[in-house]
């Protein structure tokens, strides 16, 4: 039992749980953004990938590492680009489109990869980003390494989480975005464009999910993998659900979450002759399901989610 | 200024052109990845081509390639009729094949006609199960099965592994991670001397044929496609909504079961954990290429396992990634929802002073 609780006041416990979210803040925070405009994105997993590889490859080509980052999320816009043109001017279905997006830049990214790098035994590894390690700061006890020994990427996450935040809940921009969520004829009537509202936000939110690619293969790691983003833009779409569409409650979900990804990596070595490996392995998804289930009953989802609106037409 | 106008009447040739246009514009995209490859176009169709027309083992490896594709699709074809959306045949496709893996290894004797068909039933009851848990939990709580499914899929997977590390594992399997095999007589029969096509095919087109049946005739039938227009309505009308859904998860399940079954027990005789190399996703392009017909789904999967079984031949002598055959598929699925909403809708170009 002293065991378990020492692995609470474990710094390194800290700061795992941060970096384990990060993907997930960014990843989250995207999906938000594209749902409170009314557009479900399904395409998250798929741009994770673009972003994981398209960032990683043009660091590996020589680009800097914020050079990296903006092609990352470029990519990532570009895909939310073609989403929302299929759902929103076209008005087709948002469930199939978004797979769709998926698949092709899944593949793409893959095709695109092995094109690149044909015949490599170990995969190209770039330097990735350092924690900040800021003088001073850094050595407050605890605090200063679970916040200021992240990876700049890191911080970046939890300023578009105060980003987003403050463009939704205090900007007319933010207004817009949200009533083309929930009532776009209203915001037609305000002589605003619903299309270029919903496509925009898309294309930002899908913005923010391929940063969450990027850092996996720019903070996290420093190599790019097939399957390296194994789910983790479905669990962003559950935990969209569990934080009620609010930034704030976002970086909560996603930090719990982290702290359970963390917490079962450490269990794994206590317990891990007891148990198969595969169960702690299950459990992010496991977790993810719970707390869909847990809440769905009170979901109060955008009201035009999914719901395709036509120029001129009631 | 341009506006969208839906067409008064959509003719039936240009619903059953739809897909067939697109699958050509993917065709015809994957240029673009072909030349950023380098290869040389015309000689790269051709390979394709030949790689699926060119001999008879080629054209049977692709009808093989196509057997667990009209599973996956059926499987979404029927969700999506009534708007479930059933994104987990990949994990209902392992369930399928690890149960008949459970079944027929040897656990149970018995004659073959009956150790096959409880093969086949196994599977197609886990996987029925498999859709079942998603279903429930959107009927009873409210829970989103388009994320439950797809989180499922992982943990199936894992659950695989584990099964495969553990009470599955073939204990001469030298410690490679895979399943004992399935007896010789509880698998599906071959249909062709020297080549691997199976038994699946049948007991797939035959479900086709069934699932077409029951959807156009059958009260079954109407009521699905009732509660997929719209469920309030149906409600309103006294169907049962809830009981419809889960009927239909059952065998939306079943279906993906069932090409678990066919490739375990038709093709490889053994489980392993890389069994599909995602036939569970590629159903769902499938069943839109299909218009979610049954039919068509036939029609799709073997335009599908055409472009994996040419492209794979292709990148063989090519040195082409092979991933280009994913790539095709995904266009095709983008493709054909474009050319939907064309065959719904018209642009309308109006000039100026014109009146709406």
């Amino acid at each position: 039992m002293m065991e378990f609780l020492d692995i609470f006041l474990n710094e390194s416990f800290w700061t795992a749980s941060l970096r384990i979210a990060t993907p997930l803040i960014f990843g989250v925070l995207g999906a938000l953004l594209c749902e409170r405009a009314g557009v479900l994105n399904l395409g998250i997993e798929g741009i994770f990938v673009v972003g994981a590889m398209a960032g990683w490859m043009a660091v590996w080509m020589g680009a800097s590492l914020w050079g990296g980052v903006l092609v990352a999320a470029l990519a990532g816009a570009a895909f939310g680009l073609l989403h929302a043109l299929l759902t929103v001017p076209l008005g087709l279905s948002q469930h199939v489109s978004g797979l769709g997006i998926t698949l092709l830049a899944t593949s793409a990214a893959s095709f695109i990869y092995r094109t690149a790098l044909p015949d490599v035994k170990s995969p190209p590894r770039i330097t990735p980003f350092q924690p900040l390690d800021i003088p001073v700061l850094s050595d407050i006890p605890f605090l200063g390494p679970v916040l200021f020994q992240q990876t700049p990427l890191t911080w970046l996450a939890l300023l578009m989480v105060a980003l987003v935040w403050w463009v939704l809940a205090r900007t007319p921009l933010g207004v817009a975005i949200r009533a083309v969520g929930d009532n776009p004829d209203a915001v037609a009537a305000q002589g605003l464009s619903v299309y270029a509202l919903r496509i925009g936000a898309v294309m930002a939110g899908s913005a923010l999910m391929a940063l969450g690619g990027a850092f996996l293969t720019m903070s996290a790691f420093d190599a790019f993998f097939f399957g390296m983003v194994n789910g983790r833009g479905w669990i962003s779409i559950a935990l969209v659900i569990f934080a009620s569409w609010q930034p704030g409650k976002a970086l909560l979900g996603a930090l719990l979450f982290g702290m359970f990804e963390a917490l079962q990596v450490r269990l794994q070595t206590q317990a891990g002759a007891l148990v198969p490996s595969q169960i702690f392995l299950m459990a992010p998804y496991v977790l993810s399901i719970l707390a869909l289930v847990f809440v769905a009953r009170r979901a109060d989802y955008p009201r035009a989610l999914l719901k395709p609106w036509f120029k001129g037409q009631r | 200024m341009i506006s969208i106008e839906p067409r008064r009447k959509v003719s039936r040739a240009a619903r059953l052109l739809t897909p067939v246009i697109a699958a050509l514009a993917a065709l015809a995209l994957a240029a673009i990845p072909l030349a950023f490859a380098g290869a040389p176009l015309g000689q790269a169709y051709t390979l394709m081509f030949t790689g699926v027309f060119g001999s008879v083992f080629s054209f049977t490896e692709m009808l093989t390639r196509a057997t667990p594709l009209i599973f996956t699709g059926l499987a979404a074809a029927i969700a999506f009729r009534a708007k479930l959306w059933n994104i987990g045949a990949e994990g209902q496709l392992y369930l399928g094949a690890m149960a008949a893996v459970a079944v027929g290894t040897g656990a149970i004797g018995g004659p073959g006609w009956f150790l096959m068909g409880l093969v086949i039933l196994a599977g197609a009851a886990a996987g029925a199960l498999g859709m079942l848990g998603p279903a429930v939990l959107r009927t009873r709580f409210g829970a989103d099965e388009v994320v439950t499914s797809l989180l499922l899929n992982f943990i199936i997977l894992i659950f695989v592994q584990m099964m495969l590390e553990g009470p599955l594992k073939d204990p001469m399997g030298l410690g490679w991670p895979q399943s004992e095999p399935i007896l010789d007589e509880a698998m599906l029969p071959r249909l062709m001397d020297r080549m691997r096509l199976h038994a699946g095919l049948l007991i797939a087109l035959m479900a086709a044929l069934v699932l077409h049946v029951l959807l156009a005739r059958s009260s079954w039938g109407f009521r699905i496609r009732a509660v997929g227009e719209n469920a309030a309505a149906a409600r309103h009308a006294g169907i049962g909504v809830n009981r419809t859904l889960l009927g239909v998860a059952l065998v939306s399940g079943a279906l993906a079961g069932l090409a678990g079954v066919s490739e375990v027990a038709g093709l490889k005789g053994y489980l392993t954990a890389d069994l599909s190399p995602g036939f569970g996703y590629a159903g769902i392009v499938v069943a839109m290429l299909a218009g979610l017909s049954p039919l068509g789904v036939v029609l799709a999967a073997l335009f599908v396992a055409s472009v994996f079984v040419g492209t794979d031949s292709m990148s063989r002598a090519m040195g082409v990634s092979s991933f280009l055959a994913d790539l095709v598929v995904a266009l095709s699925l983008i493709s054909v929802l474009v050319g939907g909403f064309f065959t719904r809708y018209r642009l309308v170009w109006r000039g100026k002073g014109a009146r709406a």
